[in-house]
């Protein structure tokens, strides 16, 4: 992978898991750090160029979701589940 | 001029369960102006309250039968239906209704897509139930000049079941086909049940209760080689299990929104185009959904339907591996440390999300109580209120108390690890505490045969 292509996908990696992390809710807040983390997991290997940019691609639209519900979330705020406290 | 307190006695206003204080107080401004205010007071304490009160913790969610939560993803592409985009779908005269209608036309592509049909063969309605409705109503009204037989099976759906009841009382005849042990049904039995005048052969996919799935395939290819149309009530099963309409040989299909991660009230129904089938409409009206469900379609309702619909195809494979690992999780546990559990259904031919166990000597609703942290179900939602055991245990033959003392465990896409451990251990936990007071536990851990025993009547 170029150096420029690594630096994207990492700093994509962490915005996605930052922005998951300010979800409310426990249940949606696992399922995005957890399905963030297994979505790079599985595609760590691709080496085609433009599979590698649809990826991007894709990464960069599910954080533009995750930064408008994460927002909505901290708006109506959720209550705590009985194994969060 | 002083201000000056205007008092009129305070209103009680009797609101279902709750009394409302209506305080009308009326002062006079330094201008002179009366500025009115009404002042709502809640004179019941939130103790009263069965809804939840935002200091205390949410009890985990474990019913993914019943409903599932809107996926944020979905909400995300609802949205600006719900603001900006709010044109009638079929309005034709302006840009509103050409966006709104590009959009649910895009959403019928996706619907389309994840059950191998054709766009033009799906319509979209209020939820499973209509389209439960619709189908078997439907197809049976049209056709009921030349035949006049249904067959289904005893563990349907109560929508399913109601409308068959309905056909009955219009002189239709309808046969119940009983399920085995497992929950699955006799093919041979199917055949045998089909006659010439058979108009409809419905048999759901995966059942709500205990998660069996049916031999959709080899019914398919019986009901189309009999000429029967064939519908099936796949609201628990598309977008867990694949479905393919054309490879399964599927005529009238029913999806529901929201128990794919979608909103509530939408649904879809498919009707094959070739070879065609026919379906009296239920609702009259301006025609909408080619004459067969009219209504102004909701467009934010069946962007969401969509948007889930292609979620759930992507997600598959992903969803199924971490659900299937959850259901081991959960059974390993509780049967590990709890003797005398029965799972209900098929252990092999069955959806993994949906866990039905039987707890020997414990009574169900019990159980449920004690487990108040955690949100289950003995069953389905729509029977929930009653005390009767569920019709779908009592069809794959169990005894009446194993059909008391059932849960349903739903597990879904935003299940965790920890949900399924904190589950298991109350559970068996409680099941432990409550066989220890039960007179009957006791008995059997004498050896004493409980069916051998002569209750007095009283």
């Amino acid at each position: 992978m170029a150096a420029p292509i690594r630096q994207t996908v990492l700093t994509l990696y962490k915005s996605l898991l930052r922005e998951s992390g300010k979800i409310t809710d426990y249940n949606f807040r696992l399922y995005a750090l957890r399905r963030t983390k297994d979505a790079f997991k599985e595609n760590k290997d691709v080496s085609d160029p433009t599979r590698i940019q649809a990826l991007i691609q894709k990464g960069q639209e599910n954080l533009e979701v995750l930064k408008r519900q994460a927002l909505v979330s901290q708006l109506y705020g959720s209550t705590r589940t009985v194994i969060e406290s | 001029m002083l201000p000056r307190l205007a008092r009129i006695p305070n209103v009680m206003v009797k609101d279902g369960a709750r009394l409302i204080t209506l305080k009308l107080l009326s002062t006079s401004t330094r201008a002179g102006a009366a500025a009115g205010a009404v002042k709502l007071e809640n004179t019941q304490g939130k103790k009263d309250s069965k809804v939840l009160s935002h200091e205390e913790p949410r009890p985990l969610y474990l019913d993914a039968q019943s409903t599932t939560p809107l996926d944020p993803r979905v909400l995300d592409k609802m949205m600006p239906f719900l603001m900006s985009q709010y044109g009638n779908p079929h309005s034709r005269t302006h840009a509103y209704g050409w966006e709104s209608e590009a959009a649910m036309e895009h959403a019928r592509k996706q619907v389309a897509a994840i059950i191998g049909a054709d766009p033009r063969e799906i319509i979209f309605t209020s939820g499973a139930t209509e389209s439960n409705n619709i189908s078997v109503k439907g197809t049976a009204r049209f056709y009921k000049n030349k035949k006049n037989h249904v067959i289904t099976t005893q563990t349907e759906h109560k929508c399913v079941l109601d409308s068959c009841r309905v056909l009955e009382s219009e002189g239709f005849d309808v046969t119940y086909l009983p399920v085995k042990q497992n929950g699955i049904i006799d093919l041979e039995e199917l055949e045998k049940s089909i006659r010439p005048e058979t108009v409809l052969v419905s048999v759901m996919a995966v059942n709500n209760e205990i998660g069996v799935k049916q031999p959709i395939n080899e019914i398919g290819e019986l009901c189309r080689s009999k000429k029967v149309f064939f519908h099936t009530d796949a609201a628990q099963a598309v977008g867990k299990v694949p479905m393919d309409v054309n490879q399964m040989k599927i005529d009238l299909m029913s999806i529901s929104g929201h128990k794919i991660y979608g909103p509530k009230g939408v649904g879809a129904l498919y009707i094959r185009r070739r070879p065609r089938v026919r379906v009296d409409p239920l609702q009259s009206g301006g025609g909408q959904e080619r004459g067969m469900r009219s209504g102004t379609v909701p467009t934010p309702l069946v962007v969401g339907m969509g948007a889930a619909c292609e979620l759930a195809q992507d997600e598959m494979a992903y969803d199924a591996e971490r659900v299937t690992v959850l259901s081991k999780r959960l059974i390993d546990q509780i049967v590990e440390s709890c003797p005398q559990v029965i799972r209900n259904g098929d252990p092999e031919q069955t959806y993994p999300g949906c866990v039905n166990l039987s707890f020997a000597y414990v009574e169900g609703e019990s159980l449920l109580m004690a487990l108040k942290d955690v949100a289950l179900s003995s069953g389905s939602a729509c029977t929930s209120a009653s005390l009767e055991p569920s019709y779908v245990l009592r069809a794959i033959g169990a005894d009446e108390d194993l059909a008391h003392s059932s849960i349903r465990f739903g597990i879904g896409r935003f299940t965790t690890e920890a949900e399924i451990d904190y589950t298991a251990q109350k559970c068996i936990e409680h099941v432990k505490r409550l066989r220890d007071m039960s007179p009957l536990w006791e008995m059997v851990q004498e050896g004493v045969d409980l069916k051998s025993i002569k209750w007095t009547q009283h």
